[in-house]
């Protein structure tokens, strides 16, 4: 944490979850943290709930594949809120053994199909998921195509009806 | 209402006294307009559960941007929201210079917010024109039809010389200035085209009583709901939120403009009609502003990192002639780096997320379509109200298939 200025909201969250605040930035004015992937559910009900943030829309959830790296996946959300007309990135690292994290689901309900889509694009787990399917793809698809080791012309069969 | 039939179900008093009937609705249907599925589980027409499915247009474009060079990606971003193309380049443009720190020249700046309008309007046009086809008012599916036509016959197609796959803003600026002429022509498409339409729409629909109780009470949601859902533009507005972000976020030029964000109360499809409607004014108020204000001067930035050098300079000189071999051989160099740019896009906000690591091409784009939580709401808005309101509801959300599985 060697920032020169830290938004209100990163020292919020830093000053109530200290030890699960990873890092934190805010390159090119985008406030971001990286916070540990236990506690996240708690940390996102915060961040909606608290008087000073407030961030009442999760308006973009996506995974990234930095292959070669340990922790391989990061999860990364995109907060925004409405009273103060402000943003905030969180994010959080998963490693290749075990891509899992618990679903923001109850804290917004909208995010639902992000989550969708970061397990059918990247596989990552998300635990206590309503409906954890494949969204974009289709079922029966083999692998995450937006993985960087998925190859990008790689083809599978297209499935029709059933016979 | 929807808890309630529930209730009935699991309590086997149905209206049709058996079974629900489920009913698959596209992926290929006219009234979809796209390549969208529902499958719609009915207690005779009242829909007890809507299960949204989508993914038929999904070509890629995450991936296939991630192999491409920076001005590669700005092509594949006409294909996302392929109604208001302009404004998906304008959003790319601006996210990759956010992430280059560049501030562009205060003419394209105008110039952006002169398409991003322009394409607000057709956009609007096709959204209302279409919902309104499916109500069975055909003639006011013309009445948009025609100045869209006019929009892209004389600004459009003359600006970037294609209809749909416009690809015109670059990182730094843009393609080319405008053509001779385009200012008036501009104004005279507003003053000609846009207005009467709007006017001719308005006098037929809004005061319209079948079309007013056709719409009212469909497909409502309240503003909490919109807010958890992710609601944005339109659909967000209509149910009584202000959010815009030309308003809350000013980008461009905008806080430079005179202009109202309109908002409505119940948030069903009439609301979103409406709201669509007084927006499409609060544009071509912007436009007129903007034309006005119009300054001269060049179109790009002066920095040959990000812009092609002047062609007759690369003719006659060594330097440009290297410049212009090196930026097309490798392309635009971003810094490392990520950012979340987002613009207020016809549909609500469109959001760029890009990491960067420095190489000729983008390591990860992840759009943030505004359809995306538009379609996820759908059962919400439809679920205890009958068949034909989802058809009613489905073209006043304006899903377009090209940003919803990109």
């Amino acid at each position: 944490m060697t920032d020169q200025r830290i938004s209100i909201v990163l020292a919020k969250l830093i000053e109530r979850f200290g030890g699960e605040v990873v890092s934190t930035h805010s390159d090119f004015g985008d406030d971001t943290a990286l916070v540990r992937r236990e506690r996240i559910v708690e940390i996102c009900a915060f961040l909606r709930d608290d008087a000073d943030c407030r961030f009442d829309f999760a308006m973009d959830l996506t995974g990234v594949d930095y292959l070669g790296e340990t922790p391989r996946f990061e999860v990364v959300y995109h907060l925004y809120s409405l009273k103060n007309r402000q943003r905030v990135r969180i994010k959080v690292r998963l490693g290749e053994e075990d891509p899992e994290i618990d679903s923001v689901v109850p804290v917004w309900p909208g995010i639902n199909w992000y989550e969708r889509e970061a397990y059918d694009m990247y596989g990552i787990i998300f635990r206590n998921h309503p409906n954890l399917k494949r969204i974009l793809m289709y079922d029966e698809f083999v692998g995450h195509p937006l993985r960087k080791d998925y190859p990008k012309t790689k083809r599978q069969p297209t499935l029709g009806p059933e016979e | 209402m929807a808890d309630t039939l529930i209730k009935r179900k699991a309590a086997r008093m149905l209206d049709m006294q058996a079974e629900p009937v489920i009913l698959n609705i596209g992926p290929s249907h006219p009234a979809t307009h796209a390549t969208l599925r529902f499958i719609a589980e009915l207690d005779g027409e009242t829909l007890l559960k809507l299960t949204p499915e989508f993914g038929y247009l999904h070509r890629g474009f995450e991936k296939e941007s991630e192999n491409a060079t920076w001005t590669q990606v700005i092509p594949y971003t006409d294909r996302l929201n392929y109604v208001s193309p302009l404004m998906n380049n304008v959003g790319y443009a601006m996210a990759v210079e956010k992430l280059c720190g560049i501030e562009i020249t205060e003419r394209s700046k105008y110039i952006r917010v002169l398409i991003s309008e322009i394409s607000r309007i057709i956009d609007h046009m096709v959204c209302i024109g279409t919902n309104m086809v499916d109500l069975g008012a055909l003639t006011n599916f013309w009445y948009f039809w025609k100045p869209r036509e006019e929009a892209y016959m004389q600004l459009i197609e003359p600006l970037t010389g294609q209809r749909l796959t416009t690809a015109y803003t670059r990182v730094g600026g843009a393609m080319w200035d405008l053509p001779e002429g385009w200012v008036e022509k501009c104004r005279n498409v507003c003053k000609t085209s846009f207005l009467p339409a709007i006017k001719d729409v308005n006098a037929l629909l809004t005061k319209n009583r079948i079309f007013i109780e056709r719409t009212m009470g469909v497909g409502p949601i309240s503003k909490n709901d919109a807010i958890a859902m992710g609601f944005t533009g339109p659909c967000l507005r209509a149910a009584g939120v202000p959010l815009d972000l030309r308003k809350d976020e000013p980008y461009l030029v905008y806080d430079r403009f005179d202009f109202d964000v309109p908002i409505g109360e119940q948030g069903d499809t009439c609301d979103r009609y409406m709201v669509r409607m007084e927006e499409m004014r609060q544009s071509i108020r912007i436009i007129e502003q903007a034309l006005d204000q119009m300054p001269g001067g060049p179109v790009n930035i002066d920095d040959t990192r990000y812009v092609l050098p002047d062609k007759p300079l690369v003719y006659t000189t060594i330097e440009a002639l290297m410049q212009h071999f090196k930026f097309v051989m490798e392309g635009i160099q971003v810094p490392a780096g990520e950012v979340y740019s987002a613009t207020e896009a016809a549909n609500g906000e469109l959001g760029y997320y890009i990491v960067s690591r420095g190489g000729k091409g983008p390591y990860k784009i992840k759009v943030r379509p505004p359809c995306f939580p538009l379609f996820q709401g759908m059962p919400l808005l439809c679920e205890g109200q009958m068949l034909a309101d989802l058809i009613a509801t489905l073209g006043s959300v304006n899903i377009i298939a090209g940003e919803l599985d990109r």
